[in-house]
C-alpha cells in the first residue's frame, strides 16, 4: 500500500513540478516521499524508479505515438540506439527513473538517521 | 555515522544529476534532452497538430489573419505594411528559428561560440572576421536604416521575430538549441544584413585570383588567359549574340608599370581559403514571350542551384497588403519574397559568377602593422580587434589591420609564405555601402517594366540575372550589381598595394549593365555564363559555366506553342548537351585494340548512350569517370609542380581546344620522353577510368544516382546523418536539371502571366524547420519525381477554400 501510494504520488507531484521547474526537480519530489513515507529502503528506492519509470516512460511514449514515430527514429539514430525508437523511450524512462530512485533513496535514509539518533 | 548512508546516497544522487544536466564533449546534457516534458520529445509534433492561434501584441497596428494551408504555407492578410512584416518575422521565427540565427551566427564568425573550441570552427570565424563580413553588414545596416521605408520593414520584421523568441521556454526551444545546449539571443536589423552578406559569400565569393597567383611561375598571363578564354566557342550569352552595346562610359588605364611589376612577376604565392562557396552555386532561369507560348501570355520559370539542405534556405509564403500581393519564396532572416511573382509580374535570379573580388599585397612597416606603404609614404592602418569567443568561454583574439582597400584576410600568421611584413587586402563590391534589401522591397510591389527597372537600381552584391515578365507582354533581363571597370588582365592576380593606380578606377555605369526587353527571338535565358558576346567593351573575368545556356538556348529556340508542362520537363531536362559533345571526339579517338576486356564492356554501354543522365543509367557514370580521368592525364603534370590544390582549366576549354587542335600541345605528358597523342590518352584514360569503374560494379554503385548519391543534409551535415536524406535524381552540374552530390534546383518555380496568373513550385524540404514535425521534409519526394504544387495564389474571397486547415489571428494589445 504504502509502495503504491508513494508512487502515485512521486507520478502526480514529479509531473507538476516539470510544469515549473528544470527535470531535475523531480528528484526533489522524490526525496521528499522518501522522508514522508517509511518504508524498507529497496522499495523507496523501488517507488522512485517505478514512478518516474512510468511517467517518463508514458509521457515519452503517447508523445511518440502521436508523433509517429518521426522524431524518435531520427534521435534512436543519432544517440545511437540503432533507430529504435522503444529503446529511446526505454532509455529515457530509465533516466529519469535512475534519478528518482537514488532521490527517494536518499530520503529514506535521512529518515533513518534521524529516527536512529 | 548513521547519517553514512544518507550523505553516500545523496551525493550518488547530486552526482547524477550532475552528470545528467551538463553537456559532455558531443553529448548533449542527457537527461535535459530526455526529459519528455521539457526536452526533445517536446520537438516530436503530433502529426496532427493544430496550428490555429490567437496572437496579440503591442506594435501591432491593426487586425491580421494567416491563413495555412495544406502544404503549411502561409498567406498573410494584413491592413498595415508593417503587421505584414511583422508577421513574416514572426513566422519564420516560428517554424525556422535555429537555422536562420545560426546563419547569421556564421557570417559573423561566431561558430566556435556555439559549437566548440574546435580549430577548424576558429578557423573558419577567423576568416569571416577577416574577410570582413561583418563590417559589410554593419555598412549594408546604415544604407538600410537611410531609407525610411526599408527601415521601417526591416523593423517590423525584427520585432516579429522577437515576439517570437519572447514565447519561448526551455520546453518549446527549437531542436537543435536542446541539442547543442545553448538559446537564442535576440534578433537585429543588423542580423538581416549578415544574412544578406552571407548570401553575396555564397554567390560572389568564388574568385580565382589566390590559384592564378599560385601558377605564376608555371605559366605566364598569356598562356593564363589561353586556357582560361574569355569569349568560349560555344557559349550562348545571356544577351542574344549580335546585340550592339554602346561605348565604353569608362576607360580605365592600365598601370605603367603593369608589365614589369604585376604580369610578369614570377613569385607566386600559394594561399589558400578555409571556406571557399561551391562553385556549382548558380541557377537557371528563362522566360518565355507569349508570341512563343500557347496562350499568348508569358511564362517565367526560375530554379536557383544552391546547397541542398535541411531546413531549406527557402520557406514560400504570401504577402498580401493593400500595397503588396506577392507570392512565392522568402529567405528565413530577411523581409519581402525573394523569387516569386504578383498581381502584375513575375522575376526570377540566376547568379551571374562575375568577379567582384580582388586582393591586394600591401607592405607593413614593421610587426605591429600600424602603418602601410601607399604611394611612397607610410599611411596608417586601422587596428580592429577581434575577439573569437568559444564555447568553453575562452576567447581567441586576432587583430585585423584594414587598409584603403579593406581587411587583410591573410599575413604571416596564416601562411609561412608570407614575411611578417607582408599582408594580403581584400577589396570586394560586398564591402561597399548598399541595400540590397530595397530591390526586393519594390519587386514586391512593382506593375511594370519600369518599376522593375527602378526595383533593381539599388542591387550591388551579389550581383544577378534578374529575369521579368509582366501581365503585359513584356519579357526582360537584366545582369545587375556593381562591377569594376577593369584594365585587361586587373585582377587576375594579387595586386601590388603599394601602387593607387592599381585599385579600381571606376565601376561600369549601371545603364551598360548587360540588358535586354522583348528580343525578337521571343525568349530570354540565363544559366551562369557569361552574360554577353565579344561585342562588350569590358574585361569581365567570372567564374562562368557554358553547357546550361547552349541546353536551354537550343531548346527554347525550337519550341513554338509553349505550355507550362513544356517548361516543367524542360527545368527537370536530364539531357547532357556537353556529354554529347565530347563523346563524339572521344569514340573517334579510342583505339579498341588497346582497351582492358572490362574497358571495352564500358564502351559498348557507352555507344548506345542518348546522353540522358537519368538516375538509373550506368552510363553516365563511365562517361564522367572516363572524362575525369581524361582531364587528370592531360592536366595533373603541368598543374601538379604547387603544393597546393589548382584548379584545371574548365571542361568547356579543354573539350574546345580538343576539337579545333588534335595536336594542343598540353596532352603530351611532360614527365615522359615519349610524346602522347590524343587517341594514346584518351584509350589510356578509359583503361585508368575502368579500374575505378570495376570496383564500384563490384559494390553496386554504378547506376548514376548510386555514384554520386544526391543527399539533402542537414545544415550540420555529417554531425546529424540521420536528418539528412538522399534523393535518387539525376542531372549534373553542366545539366538543366543541374542536381550534383548535395547541391541542385532549391526551389523550381514557373509562372504562367495569363488573365489568372498560374504558378507551379516545389523545393526539396518542407515549411518546417522542426526535425520533429511532418512538414520537415514533405515536399522533397515530389521535388525528387519533378513534380511541381500549383501554387495557392489565394484571394480573400478564398477563405473557404477546402486547402486551407489552419488561421492565425493576429492582433494589437489591448
Amino acid at each position: 500500500m504504502k509502495f503504491l501510494v508513494s508512487v502515485v504520488l512521486i507520478v502526480l507531484l514529479a509531473f507538476l513540478i516539470q510544469l515549473f521547474l528544470p527535470w531535475w526537480s523531480l528528484a526533489i519530489v522524490a526525496f521528499l516521499v522518501g522522508i514522508l513515507i517509511y518504508q524498507r529502503a529497496g522499495m523507496a528506492f523501488l517507488s522512485g524508479f517505478t514512478a518516474l519509470f512510468l511517467l517518463w516512460g508514458g509521457i515519452a511514449f503517447f508523445i511518440n505515438i502521436q508523433n509517429q514515430d518521426i522524431l524518435a527514429r531520427k534521435v534512436a539514430l543519432l544517440l545511437p540506439l540503432g533507430g529504435s525508437s522503444i529503446l529511446l523511450i526505454l532509455v529515457t524512462a530509465l533516466v529519469g527513473a535512475l534519478v528518482a530512485g537514488m532521490a527517494s533513496l536518499s530520503g529514506h535514509y535521512l529518515r533513518k538517521s534521524r529516527k536512529l539518533s | 555515522m548513521r547519517i553514512l548512508p544518507f550523505v553516500v546516497s545523496a551525493l550518488i544522487t547530486l552526482l547524477l544529476i550532475l552528470l545528467l544536466n551538463n553537456k559532455w564533449g558531443s553529448v548533449p546534457p542527457v537527461a535535459r534532452f530526455l526529459s519528455p516534458q521539457q526536452g526533445f520529445w517536446q520537438n516530436a509534433e503530433a502529426v496532427d497538430h493544430d496550428f490555429t492561434e490567437d496572437l496579440q501584441f503591442e506594435s501591432l497596428k491593426g487586425s491580421s489573419d494567416v491563413y495555412l494551408d495544406e502544404r503549411l504555407v502561409p498567406h498573410i492578410f494584413a491592413e498595415h505594411d508593417e503587421d505584414a512584416y511583422f508577421i513574416q518575422g514572426y513566422l519564420h521565427a516560428k517554424f525556422r528559428l535555429w537555422q536562420m540565427e545560426f546563419q547569421t551566427l556564421a557570417a559573423a564568425g561566431r561558430i566556435s561560440e556555439k559549437m566548440g573550441n574546435d580549430p577548424r570552427y576558429v578557423a573558419f570565424d577567423k576568416e569571416q572576421r577577416r574577410s570582413g563580413m561583418v563590417w559589410a553588414a554593419e555598412n549594408a545596416l546604415i544604407e538600410i536604416e537611410k531609407d525610411p521605408e526599408t527601415k521601417a520593414s526591416c523593423d517590423a520584421y525584427t520585432a516579429g521575430i522577437n515576439a517570437y523568441i519572447n514565447t519561448l521556454t526551455i520546453n518549446n526551444l527549437p531542436f537543435e538549441y536542446k541539442l547543442l545546449d545553448y538559446e537564442p539571443e535576440a534578433w537585429s536589423n543588423l542580423k538581416i544584413a549578415l544574412f544578406l552578406k552571407q548570401m553575396s559569400k555564397t554567390l560572389s565569393g568564388n574568385d580565382d585570383d589566390l590559384e592564378n597567383t599560385a601558377t605564376k611561375n608555371g605559366f605566364s598571363f598569356k598562356e593564363l588567359m589561353y586556357l582560361n578564354p574569355q569569349v568560349p566557342d560555344s557559349l550562348q550569352p545571356i544577351i542574344p549574340s549580335g546585340t550592339l552595346f554602346a561605348t565604353a562610359g569608362i576607360l580605365p588605364q592600365k598601370p605603367a608599370d603593369a608589365e614589369s611589376v604585376y604580369f610578369n612577376e614570377t613569385d607566386s604565392l600559394q594561399l589558400t581559403q578555409v571556406s571557399k562557396p561551391d562553385p556549382n552555386n548558380g541557377s537557371n532561369n528563362w522566360v518565355v514571350a507569349g508570341s512563343k507560348t500557347k496562350t499568348g501570355a508569358p511564362i517565367l520559370a526560375n530554379d536557383p542551384h544552391l546547397e541542398l539542405s535541411f531546413p531549406s534556405i527557402w520557406y514560400e509564403m504570401q504577402i498580401t497588403t493593400p500595397n503588396i500581393n506577392a507570392y512565392g519564396v522568402s529567405f528565413p532572416g530577411s523581409p519581402n519574397i525573394i523569387v516569386g511573382f504578383n498581381d502584375s509580374i513575375a522575376w526570377g535570379v540566376t547568379n551571374s559568377q562575375r568577379d567582384v573580388r580582388d586582393y591586394y599585397k600591401v607592405e607593413f612597416k614593421d610587426e605591429t602593422q600600424m602603418m602601410y606603404r601607399f604611394n611612397e609614404q607610410w599611411v596608417p592602418t586601422q587596428l580592429v580587434v577581434e575577439e573569437i569567443k568559444t564555447k568553453n568561454g575562452s576567447s581567441v583574439f586576432d587583430t585585423v589591420p584594414y587598409t584603403i582597400f579593406g581587411p587583410v584576410m591573410f599575413d604571416h600568421r596564416h601562411s609561412d609564405k608570407l614575411k611578417f611584413y607582408e599582408g594580403i587586402a581584400l577589396r570586394w563590391t560586398a564591402h561597399d555601402p548598399s541595400n540590397e534589401a530595397r530591390t526586393f522591397y519594390d519587386l514586391n510591389r512593382a506593375k511594370n517594366y519600369s518599376d522593375y527597372e527602378n526595383a533593381i537600381q539599388s542591387f550591388t552584391c551579389p550581383a544577378q540575372n534578374f529575369v521579368f515578365a509582366s501581365k503585359s507582354g513584356d519579357i526582360a533581363i537584366w545582369q545587375q550589381g556593381r562591377f569594376p571597370a577593369r584594365w585587361y588582365g586587373q585582377g587576375t592576380y594579387i595586386m601590388p598595394g603599394s601602387d593607387s593606380s592599381y585599385m579600381w578606377q571606376g565601376f561600369i555605369p549601371q545603364v551598360e549593365n548587360p540588358h535586354a526587353i522583348n528580343p525578337e527571338q521571343g525568349f530570354l535565358q540565363s544559366a551562369n555564363q557569361r552574360p554577353v558576346d565579344s561585342a562588350y567593351p569590358y574585361f569581365i573575368p567570372g567564374n562562368y559555366i557554358v553547357p546550361r545556356g547552349v541546353s536551354i538556348h537550343q531548346k527554347l529556340s525550337v519550341m513554338q506553342q509553349v505550355t507550362v508542362e513544356d517548361m516543367m520537363k524542360l527545368q527537370n531536362d536530364y539531357h547532357s548537351v556537353f556529354a554529347a559533345s565530347v563523346i563524339p571526339l572521344l569514340l573517334k579517338n579510342v583505339q579498341e585494340k588497346d582497351l582492358e576486356p572490362d574497358a571495352q564492356r564500358y564502351l559498348a554501354i557507352i555507344k548506345q548512350w542518348d546522353f540522358n543522365t537519368v538516375p538509373g543509367a550506368t552510363a553516365p557514370t563511365i562517361y564522367q569517370s572516363w572524362f575525369d580521368s581524361l582531364e587528370s592525364l592531360i592536366w595533373t603534370d603541368e598543374f601538379n609542380y604547387a603544393s597546393s590544390e589548382l584548379k584545371f582549366p574548365d571542361e568547356q576549354t579543354l573539350f574546345e581546344y580538343l576539337v579545333s587542335d588534335s595536336a594542343f600541345r598540353y596532352i603530351d605528358d611532360i614527365n615522359t620522353t615519349e610524346i602522347e597523342t590524343l587517341p594514346l590518352m584518351i584509350t589510356r584514360a578509359l583503361n585508368k577510368a575502368s579500374k575505378i569503374l570495376k570496383t564500384k560494379e563490384e559494390k553496386g554503385i554504378m547506376e548514376w544516382t548510386k555514384h554520386k548519391n544526391p543527399t539533402i543534409y542537414h545544415l550540420l551535415r555529417t554531425a546529424l546523418m540521420p536528418f539528412s536524406q538522399q534523393v535518387a535524381v539525376g542531372g549534373w552540374s553542366n545539366v538543366i536539371n543541374a542536381t550534383t552530390t548535395s547541391h541542385g534546383p532549391s526551389w523550381r518555380m514557373i509562372v504562367h502571366l495569363d488573365h489568372e496568373t498560374e504558378a507551379y513550385g516545389v523545393y526539396p524540404g518542407g515549411q518546417h524547420g522542426n526535425p520533429g514535425s511532418r512538414f520537415y521534409n514533405s515536399f522533397v519526394d515530389t521535388w525528387a519525381m519533378g513534380k511541381y504544387y500549383t501554387l495557392f495564389f489565394m484571394k480573400k474571397l478564398d477563405v473557404g477554400d477546402d486547402r486551407i486547415k489552419w488561421k492565425m489571428n493576429f492582433n494589437p494589445a489591448v
